[in-house]
């Protein structure tokens, strides 16, 4: 690995992402139209938005940077770019950090936007420090891109990438506690639960919404966080292998 | 054998559980243009994705200026062209070329030279996605280009490409080796054979051939390159009668 590489890289994806106008409206826009009919749906009740929304914000990144990554890595193996990389000094760890720097910095944008419109716009009542929020949602774009890298590699055309989206974000989804909070799901749902990644951004996001110091819980949770990251870009990296069949 | 860029030694590979090279022997001298002829199918993108290192081989040993293909040390020295011109469609010709120099420790300067090389100094900021077919293929080998190295390996560089840039390609390729690089081409197209200084015919994995190509002309008593590879073809098909 070579810091000049990694660095180039991530400057090469973001100008990819640059010359793409569309996909980046739609990865700042499309989480604020999400939670303004969130906020909409329960104009009645801003109680039960205020428990919702943090968690949503928890989620999206994970989601878009999921989809994003895996998308784009698929193309690198399609297109052939990814075998001329592997042929050069790129180290494959020059290749992934260089994607996850990338999809960070797009997750701070998405973040910081997001974080806004739900507080200012949508009146979400956050009782801690909302740079917290931002450095949850980015380590949770992290793990979204780190799962991203990890399931393209499974997949050999972009319809069956696509569906990975749904197969291994839908069931964390479930399981995260949005739908029913995660202690009063079924025992083996439950320890399924304390597993899954999501939970922990879902947790986190919660945590930071309702207590005023909750540095102390969330902590934990970015810990977990940060693991899964990293078990899921050793992984990714397994699925990169110079010499191909 | 110090005056050979590339030697390769009984080289096996196995894809989707058939043998597509079963054990071949072929060397690349210094300085030359070598040209890898044959059918589509007959294993060269193999034989050279197993020269580069990404090739998975069942076999035999590649060896690339002295070292095992694909070590470390052979990854800024070796360039490599897929089939697929690949760069990335959606960043500008510049753009690519440039991230393809700082990837093997180039500068920008490095980077604009390698355009200017293939020509395309006019289309250096235009998106790739909306070059010609040509434009495509040249953008691509600036991308190899700009990482000055002393063997290339060039997979089928002029398919699909009018007569008039198939030439201006080749005497690029003339003029790579003239500074003493070494490159390996491939091409199913037989008339580029006069533009190599040896060919290497190859069909079904196995090398017919392997001499300059005024020698090859005269051992099949052929006029042209297309006639030559047929009547080894045809020898070597008499040759395997009694097995077959």
């Amino acid at each position: 690995m070579n810091p000049r590489i990694t660095l180039a890289t991530a400057a090469r994806i973001l100008r990819q992402l640059r010359g793409d106008h569309r996909t980046v409206a739609l990865m700042l826009v499309v989480p604020c139209v999400l939670l303004g009919l969130l906020a909409w749906v329960y104009s009645d009740s801003p109680v039960v938005f205020d428990q919702i929304g943090p968690a949503l914000l928890g989620v999206f990144p994970l989601v878009v940077m999921f989809i994003v990554t895996s998308i784009a890595t698929l193309r690198e193996r399609t297109t052939g770019t990814l075998e001329r990389l592997l042929t050069t000094p790129l180290g494959k760890g020059d290749l992934i950090l260089g994607y996850a720097l990338a999809f960070g910095v797009m997750a701070v944008v998405q973040a910081v936007v997001a974080s806004a419109f739900a507080v200012w716009v949508c009146g979400l009542d956050v009782a801690g420090p909302l740079w917290l929020l931002v450095v949850i949602a980015v380590v949770d774009a992290v793990l979204g891109t780190a799962l991203g890298l990890l399931a393209s590699g499974f997949a050999r055309t972009e319809f069956q990438a696509v569906q990975f989206m749904p197969a291994f974000i839908l069931p964390q989804f479930l399981l995260c506690g949005l739908l029913m909070p995660r202690d009063r799901m079924p025992g083996v749902l439950e320890a399924v639960s304390d597993v899954l990644p999501l939970s922990y951004a879902v947790d986190a996001m919660k945590d930071v919404s309702a207590q005023a110091d909750p540095l102390g819980d969330v902590l934990p949770s970015l810990g977990v966080m940060v693991l899964w990251v990293a078990v899921a870009l050793l992984l990714g990296s397994l699925t990169l292998p110079r010499r191909t069949p | 054998m110090a005056d050979d860029a590339i030697v390769v030694e009984d080289l096996r590979v196995t894809r989707g559980g058939r043998e597509v090279l079963p054990g071949l022997s072929m060397t690349v001298p210094r300085g030359q243009v070598v040209g890898l002829l044959g059918p589509s199918g007959g294993g060269k993108s193999t034989l050279m994705r197993s020269v580069v290192g990404v090739q998975v081989v069942a076999g035999g040993t590649v060896t690339v200026l002295g070292e095992p293909a694909g070590s470390p040390a052979l990854r800024s020295r070796v360039g490599y062209l897929t089939q697929a011109a690949s760069v990335y469609a959606d960043l500008s010709v510049k753009d690519n070329v440039r991230y393809f120099a700082r990837v093997l420790g180039r500068d920008d300067a490095a980077a604009d030279r390698a355009i200017e090389s293939v020509d395309l100094t006019d289309h250096a900021d235009a998106r790739v996605e909306n070059l010609s077919g040509g434009q495509l293929s040249r953008a691509g080998l600036a991308c190899t280009l700009v990482g000055d190295p002393e063997v290339l390996v060039l997979d089928e560089p002029t398919v699909g490409l009018d007569p008039v840039l198939r030439r201006d390609l080749w005497e690029i390729f003339r003029g790579l080796a003239a500074e003493g690089r070494t490159l390996l081409v491939s091409s199913h197209v037989m008339d580029e054979a006069v533009r190599c200084d040896r060919l290497v015919l190859l069909r079904a994995g196995r090398v017919l051939s392997d001499s300059p190509l005024p020698e090859l002309l005269s051992r099949t008593g052929t006029e042209d390159a297309d006639s030559a590879f047929l009547a080894l073809v045809d020898e070597d098909a008499s040759h395997d009668g009694g097995a077959a």
